[in-house]
């Protein structure tokens, strides 16, 4: 594989995890959250519901979770493509 | 010691350390002006990142705009999180190995074209000089508060520190500053909140308390907090009561919104590789969420708390809070007209419920209640009220008080480096006179950070009738176009400088003039065609929401006019092929 192609199948690697990672994003927050909220009305959580869980906390640690497991997996990606810094 | 003594020591000691470190970070280049020399650790670039982003709105307003409507707001908690992950993914390590200094500069050379680079200088300054209105007044309103000087005199010793800094250390000096200031925001922010989880939930994290159980009732709190909401007429905190597909549009905007603004967004190039760009982006959001998870804590045992103080005895006992009997921080905060009482049937305790909700109205005429009584409540109390209600000792209400100025002073900061660079670096160095030498530019983007400091503190002083109106617009303009055209810049070869520059265009003008036709044409009351209400809005999308459908607009509009005109250049589709890949990055530092 040369320069050129290692390139290209690095980006068709990142832009698989990025859609992966978007989609739970979307799923925690717009889904869960909101949306479907209706349906997980009869999983309590604390005094309240999981949708109302996920709109005031559990999102945002889904989304933490989502960030560092991309940055590892990014660093694992550009080793392996050898496009890495230094 | 009194606890106005206490108050200026601690924001004495505050600001002496921010202009230490301005002494201490001076700006020796550009490089070092505008992006520190990209010598940041990842992590403290996020702590950074976290005080940059984190305004006097999130310190002093949000857990009250939590507390007050419940869940159909928490589109600001993920709203203003989940744009963290866009940053991320999708533009802070692809901007970092492209290396320079400002967005502007970015959409310039991906797009080929001075005119798109002015474009995005507009919206650059345009929602960078709304946002720092609201910073400046932050300022002044805190002084006034706590330390009873002249709000006008507050601002200027804002402006003052800020100058030192910001003038001296640019991006170098903001970056150190910020670390401090965050550890003064986050320190004021907790310590009240875990003393309010301990006393009401026993629980130590607020986290925790939030769903955890109610000591004095034995129900859950949220379940409690419910309960007796109901008992007094209010909706439910936990449930839906607005439109779902406004909410939804609302936290998509806040997302792309918070990606898309530029003083954000610049403090990703401040790191030495584009790996660190990602973990900055995670620290960043580590540092965030330590605040945003504690908000609807405090926000839900706040509500609880109010009305737990006015009917000691609970809601259907015949006696409520005596008026003159009321906790001292009642009486402290009523002084300042933020909190107002108003002894409606003259029994000489206070009642405190929705008269607005019929059915309660009727209920508590039968009382012998002739209306709410608790007229005024402002939701800015809830912070920085919160070490008082807890009855915690003067010097947390002293390190509240340093903690607002931090977070108002920290964003100003930034947002005023986003103006000043894009003015020295994209006007002038970029359009007016490339041949300016290196020191000539540096001396330029100082003056710059001067002007902007005194064009901020003049707004502060007069701010313009539509302070509230303009996060709006800061957001709206970032989502609208700036978010999507450095996307489209990384992720496509085909969009073009025509494209961008028409998707730009029309995302823009299709989301200000939605928020004009509602907020009065450039703000100017009653110069709106249609009443700001939700029977009004366009499918019940509210001008705060609209910046996503602008977004969307701005990608149609830049890709069918793309190709309907000429092909990207070789040179450019090679500069985004370089930019997603992060080898080279180190080489870009001193270009």
């Amino acid at each position: 594989m040369n320069d050129k192609e290692a390139g290209l199948a690095y980006w068709r690697a990142n832009i698989n995890l990025v859609k992966i990672s978007l989609v739970i994003w979307a799923l925690c927050s717009f889904g869960f959250a909101i949306l479907l909220r209706p349906m997980l009305s009869g999983i309590a959580v604390g005094g309240t519901d999981l949708g109302f869980w996920f709109a005031q906390q559990g999102s945002i640690l889904v989304f933490l979770a989502l960030i560092f497991i991309y940055a590892v997996r990014m660093n694992t990606l550009d080793r392996k493509f050898g496009v890495h810094e230094d | 010691m009194d606890q106005q003594t206490l108050n200026f020591i601690f924001v004495g000691a505050t600001f002496a350390i921010y202009i230490g470190i301005a002494f201490w970070a001076r700006a020796g280049s550009t490089g070092e002006f505008y992006a520190a020399g990209r010598g940041v650790h990842p992590v403290t670039n996020g702590m950074a990142t976290a005080a940059d982003w984190m305004s006097a709105a999130s310190f002093i307003s949000m857990a009250g705009l939590i507390a007050f409507v419940g869940y159909d707001n928490s589109s600001f908690l993920m709203g203003w999180t989940g744009g963290y992950v866009l940053l991320a993914m999708l533009l802070a390590p692809y901007l970092r190995k492209f290396g320079k200094y400002t967005v502007p500069e970015f959409v310039g050379d991906r797009f080929y074209s001075t005119s798109a680079r002015m474009v995005a200088v507009v919206c650059l300054i345009v929602a960078s000089l709304t946002y720092v209105i609201g910073q400046m007044t932050g300022v002044g309103v805190t002084f006034a508060r706590f330390l009873e000087v002249e709000s006008d005199t507050g601002l200027y010793i804002g402006a003052i520190v800020v100058f030192f800094y910001a003038v001296l250390g640019g991006m170098k000096g903001i970056t150190y500053t910020q670390v401090a200031q965050y550890v003064v925001l986050i320190t004021a922010y907790t310590i009240p909140a875990i003393f309010i989880s301990l006393e009401l939930t026993g629980d130590f994290l607020p986290q925790m308390g939030l769903f955890g159980t109610h000591e004095a009732s034995g129900t859950p709190l949220l379940a409690r907090l419910d309960q007796v909401l109901a008992e007094i007429g209010f909706a439910s905190y936990t449930g839906h009561h607005t439109n779902t597909l406004n909410m939804t549009l609302f936290t998509l905007s806040l997302m792309i919104g918070t990606a898309g603004l530029p003083h954000v967004i610049v403090r990703f190039f401040t790191v030495p590789k584009v790996a660190d760009a990602r973990w900055s982006a995670g620290w960043a959001l580590v540092f965030i969420a330590l605040l945003y998870t504690v908000a609807p804590a405090v926000g839900a045992m706040a509500r609880l708390n109010i009305v737990d103080t006015i009917y000691p005895n609970g809601i259907q006992a015949d006696t409520s809070l005596r008026y003159d009997e009321k906790p001292s921080w009642m009486t402290n905060w009523e002084v300042t007209g933020l909190l107002k009482f108003e002894d409606k049937n003259g029994d000489g305790m206070i009642q405190y419920y929705n008269d607005k909700n019929e059915a309660m109205a009727a209920a508590a005429t039968e009382r012998g209640w002739a209306g709410n009584e608790l007229v005024t409540f402002n939701r800015d109390i809830l912070v920085l009220a919160n070490p008082e209600i807890a009855n915690l000792p003067g010097w947390v209400i002293a390190i509240v008080a340093a903690g607002g100025l931090a977070a108002a002073l920290s964003t100003a900061a930034g947002l005023l480096l986003a103006i000043s660079s894009a003015i020295s670096h994209d006007l002038i160095k970029g359009a007016l006179n490339p041949s300016i030498s290196e020191k000539g530019e540096l001396l330029a983007a100082r003056i710059a950070m001067a002007i902007a400091i005194g064009v901020a503190t003049w707004l502060g002083l007069n701010p313009p009738g539509f302070a509230a109106q303009t996060v709006a617009l800061a957001f709206g303009i970032a989502a609208a176009s700036i978010f999507p055209v450095l996307m489209m810049g990384i992720f496509s070869t085909r969009i073009n400088n025509s494209g961008a520059i028409a998707g730009m265009l029309s995302g823009l003008i299709f989301t200000v003039v939605y928020i004009f036709i509602y907020k009065g044409w450039f703000f100017i009351p009653d110069t709106n065609w249609l009443p700001d209400n939700a029977d009004n809005w366009v499918f019940g999308i509210s001008p705060l929401s609209i910046g996503s459908i602008g977004a969307g607009i701005n990608f149609l509009v830049a890709y069918f006019v793309s190709r309907a005109t000429a092909d990207v250049p070789e040179e450019i589709r090679e500069l985004v092929e370089s930019i997603r890949i992060p080898r080279g990055a180190g080489e870009a530092v001193d270009h």
